[in-house]
């Protein structure tokens, strides 16, 4: 008997709900170090990591004058903010709830735990020290869920979403941090100074920089990180790697045409760019394209397996019914 | 402190456990010596223990006057409640003649009608009952059975008569507390179940899926079976999960579900649609079709009643199969079992009067303290009137009620609830209680051996829902010879 499209559904956003707050978290903690590095006249803030998220506009509504730490607790622990590290979680918990028959008892203990200890310290934390120390919770957390799913449950069409879910999301949230401190750079002289820093604190958000290290034996240039961290087909938090694993997960369910056709084409503008040539301004385009894609590729999975219609059977209505339950997650979602 | 059990006294009342002071039922005697000699620390540690279980397996259940905070740990009392077997037996027999004579009769309704004919039950009854559907008469579900899950509230008197006091026929719950209760007692009190025997209640998910199955219209090896559930906001949720992954089936929302142009019902996978053969639904009839019933209901799916008509799919319980829930009906219930079956009802029913007859009103009204008042169609508790515990202000608003819609009430005589040993912060003291037994009946009837006790956690409270700060206790059927 096979998967039904809302489990999947809602296995896959699961994923995704869980590697955003893990990804938001790891940045957060490395951004708080970074700006403690960095001279308070080079004007950087928070307000940069809000519009990595895509979430500007909810931002400047809610704070039309933030205050000093407005944007990291947006950021971070607000739940009006759908891409806060918070919101994320009960998003994931949420979707965990729902699938209580499908995945293992224990994935359900361990989120409904992890959600109550970070919403009751973020409540509690009004220190830096202590908000590292969540930052860190956050990130054990989700990563002892993704262990304990990979090592308890059935490697089945179910996990198969799961695994899909994530690495969209990683390859996402990975070209967003690139494109984040590439666009901090572009057309400030000032700053190159501080550029060796700068691309290390993004080394260290997505836990690469010892990898990285090991791999490219110089020292640290804004090619050769970006070049790493878009085309290394080892490193797991690498572009290149979420997008080969995507297509093993892909190539292993029913129907998988559209949505497999269109992984090999991002895979194949991955394999041509070179990083080296490009202008900041040509490579800010670049990211911008394949995040495009990325959404598209989102798209062409949700309709081939999240809203089969009963098309086949001449009636229409299944396109209706399917779209309450995935209105209210893809409207926070960046790529959608 | 080892518990001296000549200091428990349930006064008045039934006790379930001890027949008098210090003297344990035959049933019992093995489990209040084990209690004794835990003592009320041992017996406190227990209770801990218990409860821990209960948050780790997260069972919970929802109310619904919480707010945001939906989620609540299912309250539980680590004291088993006993009957002994013997007594179980003819409890059993009884629960198994009422409900194949309820499914006879409600046959009967969306048929013949020829219990009406007769002259047993009065046309306006039926007439009258918000549940009996007009879209489900001639209906055929497989062996004419329309009620196949039924939950039945036994109550117990002062002289120890076993009353019916409810049919629940429309979506019973509860059953997934009783098999988790079972779960968290073995853990606690494992010592007793090496040496009593204390009949096991597991087998009920599969008794249950087996029951489902045999409802298929398609004959195949395994068809396919869906719990449905109106989602997470339901107080129900946590059981319909848990009765689908107990049983490896789907559980599915109405949205999962289509009914194509070939009249069969649907769920979409990953694969495209696969066709369902039974549905548990546990959702209410109403919001089932909204083509037949409430057009704005975004519970259900739409043609699924086309389908269940056609034969198609199976719905469990079947729409319409209600109609015999009614409190009014039940009154009927004795005279139903003579009518189909020939025989005396071995359950007695508890006393009800029907406040539409105009007499029967007035003198209720007259003295409401003396009464416990019902509405027909209400299920957990909610909008009914304990007379001796009500305030006047509650009476004269019941009153107002029973005027405006008089064929919607009942009334029946206050009981006096049996009690049993429970643990109330340290001492053990004596609560109120029922039992909720669960009856599968499709191609054969089966009964749960025994079922889910619930107890009044309040001090001489009489109201055992969850839903109202009630408990439960898991119920040991032992037999004779231990």
């Amino acid at each position: 008997m096979s998967l039904l499209s809302r489990v999947a559904e809602r296995i896959y956003w699961s994923a995704r709900y869980l590697e955003r707050a893990e990804t938001t978290a790891r940045l957060a903690r490395v951004y708080g170090n970074l700006l403690l590095d960095l001279p308070r006249r080079t004007g950087l803030n928070w307000d940069v990591l809000v519009q990595i998220t895509g979430v500007s506009d909810v931002y400047r509504e809610l704070h039309p004058n933030p205050g000093v730490d407005a944007a990291e607790r947006f950021f971070v622990a607000d739940r009006n903010n759908p891409s806060s590290v918070r919101s994320s979680l009960q998003f994931a918990r949420e979707s965990i709830r729902t699938t209580r028959d499908i995945v293992p008892s224990e994935a359900w203990r361990s989120i409904n735990e992890l959600c109550m200890d970070v919403s009751q310290e973020l409540d509690a934390a009004t220190s830096h020290r202590r908000r590292y120390g969540i930052h860190s919770l956050i990130v054990e957390g989700c990563q002892q869920l993704s262990g304990l799913l990979a090592d308890t449950m059935s490697h089945d069409a179910a996990y198969q979403f799961f695994r899909i879910g994530r690495n969209i999301e990683r390859a996402d949230m990975t070209t967003r941090i690139i494109d984040v401190a590439v666009a901090t750079m572009l057309g400030r002289e000032d700053l190159a100074r501080f550029d060796n820093t700068l691309w290390m604190a993004v080394l260290q958000s997505l836990s690469a920089y010892q990898m990285y290290r090991q791999k490219v034996r110089r020292r640290i240039a804004a090619p050769d990180v970006i070049n790493f961290l878009l085309k290394n087909d080892q490193f797991p938090r690498a572009m290149a790697f979420s997008l080969r694993e995507l297509a093993a997960s892909l190539a292993s369910l029913p129907r998988n045409a559209e949505p497999l056709k269109k992984q090999g084409n991002l895979r194949r503008t991955l394999a041509v760019l070179d990083v080296t040539r490009l202008t900041n301004a040509a490579l800010h385009q670049w990211i911008d394209e394949a995040q495009l894609q990325l959404g598209e590729l989102h798209s062409l999975i949700q309709a081939t397996w999240f809203q089969p219609t009963a098309s086949a059977f001449g009636r229409g209505q299944a396109q209706a019914a399917s779209q309450t339950s995935s209105q209210t997650q893809t409207s926070s979602n960046p790529t959608a | 402190m080892a518990i001296d059990w000549s200091e428990y006294r349930p006064g008045e009342f039934f006790d379930e456990l001890f027949s008098a002071p210090g003297e344990a039922r035959p049933a019992a005697r093995a489990l209040a010596d084990y209690l004794a000699s835990l003592g009320t620390r041992g017996l406190a540690e227990r209770q801990r223990d218990a409860e821990r279980a209960i948050a780790e397996m997260g069972i919970t259940f929802t109310v619904y006057t919480e707010g945001q905070n939906i989620d609540r740990a299912w309250p539980f009392d680590v004291i088993p409640r006993t009957i002994e077997a013997n007594e179980w037996a003819r409890i059993e027999a009884g629960l198994i003649q009422r409900l194949t004579a309820l499914n006879c009769f409600i046959d009967d309704l969306y048929h013949e009608r020829r219990i009406i004919a007769d002259g047993i039950v009065p046309d306006d009854i039926i007439a009258t009952s918000s549940n009996f559907l007009p879209a489900c008469v001639g209906a055929n579900p497989p062996f004419g059975v329309w009620a196949n899950i039924c939950g039945t509230d036994l109550v117990r008197d002062r002289d120890g008569t076993v009353y019916v006091l409810e049919d629940n026929l429309r979506v019973p719950s509860g059953v997934s507390y009783m098999l988790e209760n079972r779960i968290v007692t073995k853990q606690v009190f494992p010592e007793m179940f090496e040496h009593a025997s204390i009949l096991p209640v597991d087998d009920y998910a599969s008794q249950l899926f087996d029951m489902l199955a045999s409802l298929s219209p398609r004959k195949v090896d395994l068809p396919r079976v869906v719990v449905l559930t109106p989602g997470i906001y339901n107080s129900a949720y946590f059981e319909h999960s848990y009765l689908a992954q107990r049983m490896g089936v789907d559980l599915v929302e109405g949205s999962d579900l289509v009914v194509a142009d070939d009249e069969c019902v649907y769920v979409r996978t990953i694969r495209g649609l696969e066709r369902v053969d039974v549905i548990y639904r546990r959702i209410n009839d109403t919001s089932l079709d909204p083509e037949c019933f409430d057009k704005d209901s975004v519970l259900g799916v739409p043609g699924i009643m086309r389908a269940w008509r056609a034969q198609n799919v199976a719905i469990a319980n079947a729409p319409g199969a209600g109609v015999a829930d009614d409190k009014v009906v039940y009154a009927y219930v004795p005279r139903i079992i003579e009518y189909y079956l020939g025989e005396k009802a071995i359950l007695p029913n508890v006393p009800t009067l029907l406040l539409r007859d105009d007499e029967t009103r007035a003198k209720v009204l007259a003295e409401l303290e003396n009464w416990v008042v019902k509405p027909a169609n209400e299920s957990g508790g909610y909008g009914m009137l304990i007379g001796p515990r009500s305030s006047e202000e509650e009476r004269a608003r019941m009153a107002e009620s029973i005027e405006a819609n008089p064929r919607n009430y009942i009334a029946q005589p206050v009981l006096a609830l049996s009690t049993a040993p429970t643990l109330v912060q340290g001492e053990v003291e004596p609560r109120h209680l029922d039992l909720r037994p669960f009856i599968l009946q499709g191609q054969r009837i089966w009964v749960t051996p025994g079922g889910l006790t619930r107890v009044a956690l309040r001090r001489g409270s009489l109201v055992v829902n969850s839903s109202q700060g009630g408990g439960s206790k898991d119920t040991w059927i032992v037999a004779a010879d231990s």
